[in-house]
């Protein structure tokens, strides 16, 4: 086996794992590996409550209408709509976001893991994406609304007796692909460097540029980590609260900037289903918890469905490479 | 003359497919009865008819950093000839190896002087990757690139990272490729087969099989067997053998029962300095360094 069908290969368990303490082992670490036991249990339990909780409460709150019609204010709890609007803002925002994200992702990776020259400005790069995935959304969707209210980026939301209200599809996108950015960077990084460089010589080897290598050897060699990374990402773009209520307006409905078909909804305001939740939880400003709930209910199918996916497509991707 | 026994080692001359014929009666080695023959005998039949000088290494040394790999070496290269690097580990070897078709370029800090020529021309004044096509590289790891059989050697054949000319137009030079590298038989019902999933001798065959793709003048290999079992090695060395006439080769060993086994010519290198370049014979039956000497009989490296 080549020390790339190495690396490339599926996670194997690592050997001579062990379940349990063998007689001969100290005292303390039998203590040890029972603690070990009994938090990786704990956690289990954790996550499954989250979502039994939810699939329980949620699922006997989910009516299909919900899912198509529009919410509409309202004190009465019957009459105030479905979630059709914030389901589709999701969708919108993640396809914009990651639109911009996967594409720079992928290239500030190339660059940092194969050129990173002059390599000064590759370690300034590096920082500054590590520092991005640290930045709270909330810090980043405040500088977005300072950023999108300058006159010059007007034509991305709507104005308003000169003012430019800085509140958009495509305000929230922006900001929402800098919360995806540095999950496709980390990831495909990192899926570049377990190449052996002995691979990349070889196809220098035969007389091959380095664009032509990392076109046609390194990227599909990364294609697994590729799509992880788009997908952990994507994860996140969707699960972010606080960048779709400052810069999207968590309107109800999509309130269109004009009757532009597609721009017009564009630079208009709208929610996603995260912001549905935060404004119908029982200590928002909504308080309708039954909605609240059947939304997360949704929110969580998808990120399953998501789940699901890239488990799918890594298994197929692996099977490229290996069949 | 005294050799020291080297401890004995699985022949690997069988008489199935390639026989071998007795090395020449007037070899030193052989004629006190002294020689390695349990190493096996030489795979070649006598020196080729061709014997066309293809690159001159000139006066080269190649340092990395302050520290000197290669200290003014001089080396003719020829097609029709398969040329053995010897030398214990870190003697500058596989750093004159990747000086010839220039991927020591890699390596940041490599600074060298000298001349190598390839057809007469000075490979320093060449666009490196018109260099490198016509110099290929095997490497030590058997590296296939993870995609298909036929993609593989496909990539090798297409301009830089184009998809184009389409399968139907290689598909004759593929094989080709892949019959001069004696895998064709092997592989020819499945060429979409994933070049990961074939065992490691016929990985190392398909490299070799895209380095031929290019149609080099040059081929170097670095150690190709190193990774590998004793029948794909015996594979391979019949290949290299078979593959002299067309192309020169220049093999880097640890194993000099392999080196004597296919080489013709061999140079041995001690801590950068080319210690003695001469025929195989010479250098393991009469070799006039003490050091070369010392090195083939097993006493250091």
């Amino acid at each position: 086996m080549s020390a790339l069908g190495a690396s490339l290969s599926p996670s194997q368990s690592p050997p001579g794992r062990r379940t349990g303490a063998s007689p001969s082992w100290r005292l303390s670490d039998r203590i040890g590996l029972g603690f070990a036991w009994l938090l990786g249990l704990l956690f289990c339990a954790i996550a499954a409550s989250i979502v039994l909780y939810f699939l329980i409460e949620g699922i006997q709150y989910l009516r299909p209408s919900l899912l198509v019609t529009n919410p509409t204010a309202s004190v009465n709890e019957s009459q105030t709509g479905g979630f059709l609007d914030p389901l589709l803002g999701t969708v919108i925002v993640a396809l914009m976001a990651m639109a911009v994200a996967i594409p720079t992702g992928i290239g500030i990776a190339v660059w940092l893991s194969e050129f990173g020259r002059p390599s000064a400005l590759a370690r300034v790069t590096e920082s500054c994406i590590e520092m991005l995935a640290g930045t709270p959304s909330v810090v980043l969707a405040l500088f977005g609304t300072i950023l999108f209210e300058a006159p010059a980026l007007g034509f991305l939301s709507q104005t308003s007796r000169g003012i430019v209200l800085g509140q958009s599809f495509f305000a929230a996108s922006a900001m929402l692909s800098l919360v995806g950015l540095p999950m496709v960077v980390a990831t495909v990084r990192e899926g570049l460097q377990v190449i052996p460089s002995h691979v990349r010589e070889a196809s220098y080897a035969v007389g091959k540029t380095k664009i032509a290598t990392t076109r046609r050897v390194l990227l599909p060699a990364a294609r697994p980590s590729l799509i992880t990374g788009s997908m952990l990402g994507l994860g996140r773009v969707i699960g972010d609260t606080a960048v779709v209520l400052l810069l999207l307006g968590g309107t109800l409905t999509f309130s269109n900037a004009n009757s532009t078909p597609v721009l017009g909804t564009l630079r208009g305001t709208g929610d996603t289903l995260t912001g549905y939740i935060y404004y119908n939880a029982p200590t928002g400003d909504g308080n309708q918890p039954s909605k609240a709930y059947a939304a997360a209910f949704v929110l969580m199918l998808i990120v399953l469905a998501l789940n699901l996916g890239v488990d799918f497509a890594l298994r197929r991707s692996r099977a490229r490479l290996w069949n | 003359m005294e050799l020291r026994k080297p401890p004995p080692v699985r022949r690997l001359s069988g008489s199935e497919s390639v026989p071998l014929r007795q090395p020449p009666a007037d070899s030193n080695a052989h004629a006190n009865g002294h020689g390695p023959a349990f190493v096996g005998r030489p795979r070649r039949a006598g020196a080729s008819p061709i014997a066309i000088d293809r690159m001159q290494v000139e006066q080269l040394s190649v340092a990395y950093g302050a520290k000197r790999a290669v200290d003014s070496v001089s080396l003719p290269i020829r097609q029709g000839e398969v040329l053995a690097l010897i030398g214990p580990s870190g003697c500058g070897k596989t750093t004159l190896l990747r000086s010839l078709n220039r991927l020591t370029e890699l390596t940041r800090g490599t600074s060298s002087t000298g001349r190598i020529t390839l057809d007469g021309t000075d490979i320093a004044s060449m666009e490196s990757t018109a260099l490198r096509r016509r110099v290929t590289m095997v490497f030590q790891q058997p590296n296939p690139f993870p995609m298909s059989v036929f993609d593989n050697v496909a990539y090798v054949l297409r301009e830089q990272a184009s998809r184009r000319p389409k399968r139907a137009v290689l598909r004759g030079a593929v094989q080709d490729a892949l019959g001069r590298a004696g895998l064709l038989e092997e592989v020819a019902d499945d060429l979409d087969h994933a070049a990961l999933r074939l065992s490691g001798g016929q990985q190392q065959r398909l490299c070799i099989a895209r380095a031929l793709a290019a149609n080099p003048e040059v081929l170097l290999l670095d150690e190709p067997c190193s990774a590998l079992d004793p029948r794909s090695t015996k594979l391979i060395e019949d290949l290299i053998v078979k593959l002299r006439d067309d192309v020169a080769i220049v093999i880097v060993t640890h194993n000099l029962q392999q080196a004597y086994r296919i080489a013709d010519y061999v140079a041995f290198m001690y801590l950068g300095e080319l210690v003695e370049y001469a025929s195989a014979q010479r250098i393991f039956g009469s070799p006039r360094e003490r050091r070369t000497k010392e090195y083939v009989s097993g006493a250091f490296g």
